[in-house]
């Protein structure tokens, strides 16, 4: 049977409805989703707006600095949803429920990703509904682009959500706060807000194995150049293949090494 | 009938150890458990139940052993046997923040349970947690707690079920409740049922078979009646102390 036959969408349900019970009842989880893709956008959208009055290139073109906010969000809530969904677990002492059940790993992995989709649409919905009424910029003014580079990000933060519910698996709650921290290390090589030839030539080298670097790239050529930069967008999701692999073996290894030392039960204690 | 034609016993451990480091938690036990009997795993703490229990489910594994459940191996077939069995503990939880029947419903999902509703209904009546199925687990009280965690326990109607102490810190009304629920669901159903347990009275009332452990291993094994003669004691909490506290065999921590 191969791995994919084997995986039953009704085990991947039970745990995305697990979840959407706790999002339904939470209106503080809700909103905690919305507030800081919000608050960002919403100093970013000022930030735009004075530069846009002092001849930043960047500024110049309405919406690339809001636009890259929210991208950057789509990513940063990818992650974040994963792995609090896989915290949630954790803190709930649920894991040893969960592993003593039919449930295989691959299969909580899949709930995860479909949990963090929804999470990531409310918190990057509301601030993109707020950037349209606020400084009327549209995220969709990116066009059918936008659909890829949600996509490649997305994919990026459930690669970095992996090696990070990984280390919380292996070292317990106290790695809780890389959830929160890790993606930032990719936030200044990512060239978010400014084109990677800002970057000294030897970060630019290191810079460009991130597929966010391309993803970014992407949408200035969209929003800037009116181009879409194909090849940007076949380097991020080839990256994106490499690390998504890479983090789902080192997520599937952790769950073995857990089992190896007896921690499925007692892990976040 | 011939011994081909015999069905396997519903649990068969053989050479099972589980190392921590240098510290042998289990050394090396072997057992069967009969189909449709209810047995119990007993010693004091540390003496290696929990770990047992845990390398039966497959949450843990062994240094090195085989488990046998309902004729397959635990390491090889593992999903295929947890649909097949379920299991209480005290030291897993369900989520707070949902409600009963959210919980029962995820994990009704999770074995495959058909007629889900209908069969939250029927475990709600008959272990009386009905009037607080839409209430949030994180409120409810330890013996109402305990009687969740075996509605979900008995959701896939487990053709084994293994139960970590399932009466620790219920008072004895609720305690009994729960044994007679227990019983009467191993009598219904056929079920195998292998408890840890430290109440020794709930022992001799529902066990057909006891397993003694001590430090690791498998000291002594029979029935409740067949032990209390054994030692000449009038009950089995007599039992547990002697074994408890007898001296170690010179060269047994090897």
């Amino acid at each position: 049977m191969s791995a994919a036959a084997a995986l039953s969408a009704q085990r991947i349900y039970a745990i995305v409805l697990r979840h959407l019970y706790l999002l339904r009842k939470s209106w503080v989880r809700v909103v905690e989703m919305a507030y800081w893709p919000t608050m960002q956008m919403v100093l970013w959208g000022f930030i735009a707006q004075f530069l846009a009055t002092n001849s930043s290139w960047v500024a110049q073109v309405p919406g690339v600095l809001v636009s890259a906010l929210l991208l950057w969000e789509i990513l940063f809530r990818g992650q974040l949803g994963f792995s609090l969904s896989f915290i949630e677990e954790l803190y709930a002492r649920n894991l040893g429920h969960l592993f003593a059940s039919p449930l295989r790993p691959s299969e909580l992995v899949a709930a995860m990703v479909l949990v963090s989709l929804v999470r990531t649409l409310i918190g990057v919905g509301t601030a993109a509904a707020l950037a349209w009424f606020l400084y009327a910029t549209s995220i969709f003014d990116l066009g059918l682009p936008l659909v890829a580079f949600f996509a490649n990000l997305l994919v990026s933060g459930w690669a970095v959500g992996l090696m990070v519910s990984a280390l919380v698996m292996r070292h317990g709650l106290a790695a809780e706060n890389l959830a929160w921290g890790a993606i930032f290390v990719a936030a200044p090589l990512s060239g978010i807000y400014y084109p990677m030839s800002v970057l000294p030539p030897w970060l630019q080298a290191l810079a460009w194995w991130l597929p966010t670097s391309h993803v970014f790239e992407g949408m200035r050529g969209v929003l800037v150049e009116r181009t879409f930069l194909w090849h940007e967008l076949w380097n991020a999701v080839a990256l994106n293949a490499v690390y998504v692999t890479v983090g789902a073996g080192v997520f599937l290894a952790s769950f073995e090494g857990a089992r190896k030392r007896g921690k499925l039960v007692q892990i976040g204690e | 009938m011939s011994a081909e034609a015999l069905p396997a016993p519903a649990i068969q451990v053989e050479g099972l150890v589980r190392r921590f480091g240098r510290v042998e938690a289990v050394r090396g036990i072997s057992f069967e458990v009969a189909r449709g009997s209810t047995t119990a795993l007993l010693g004091g703490n540390g003496a290696g139940k929990t770990s047992t229990l845990s390398m039966l489910l497959g949450v843990l594994l062994p240094s090195a052993g085989t488990v046998r459940i309902l004729g397959e191996d635990v390491g090889r077939h593992r999903y295929r046997v947890l649909r097949r069995m379920n299991f209480t503990s005290p030291y897993v939880d369900l989520p707070k923040s949902l409600t009963v029947e959210e919980n029962l419903k995820v994990f009704a999902r999770l074995y495959g349970v058909p007629r889900m509703r209908a069969r939250i209904g029927a475990l709600a009546a008959e272990l009386e947690i009905g009037d607080f199925l839409k209430r949030p687990y994180g409120t409810l009280s330890a013996g109402q707690r305990t009687r969740v965690s075996i509605a979900k326990a008995l959701l896939n109607a487990p053709e084994v079920l293994l139960l970590d102490e399932p009466t620790a810190s219920l008072d004895p009304d609720v305690g009994d409740r729960v044994r007679a629920q227990l019983a009467r669901y191993q009598r219904a159903s056929g079920a195998t049922l292998l408890i840890a347990s430290h109440n020794m009275p709930e022992v001799e009332r529902m066990c057909d078979a006891v397993l003694m452990m001590r430090t690791g291993r498998i000291v002594d094994r029979g029935s409740p009646a067949e032990l209390v003669a054994r030692y000449g004691r009038r009950t089995m909490e007599e039992v547990f102390l002697d074994v408890a506290r007898r001296e170690e065999p010179a060269g047994a921590a090897a």
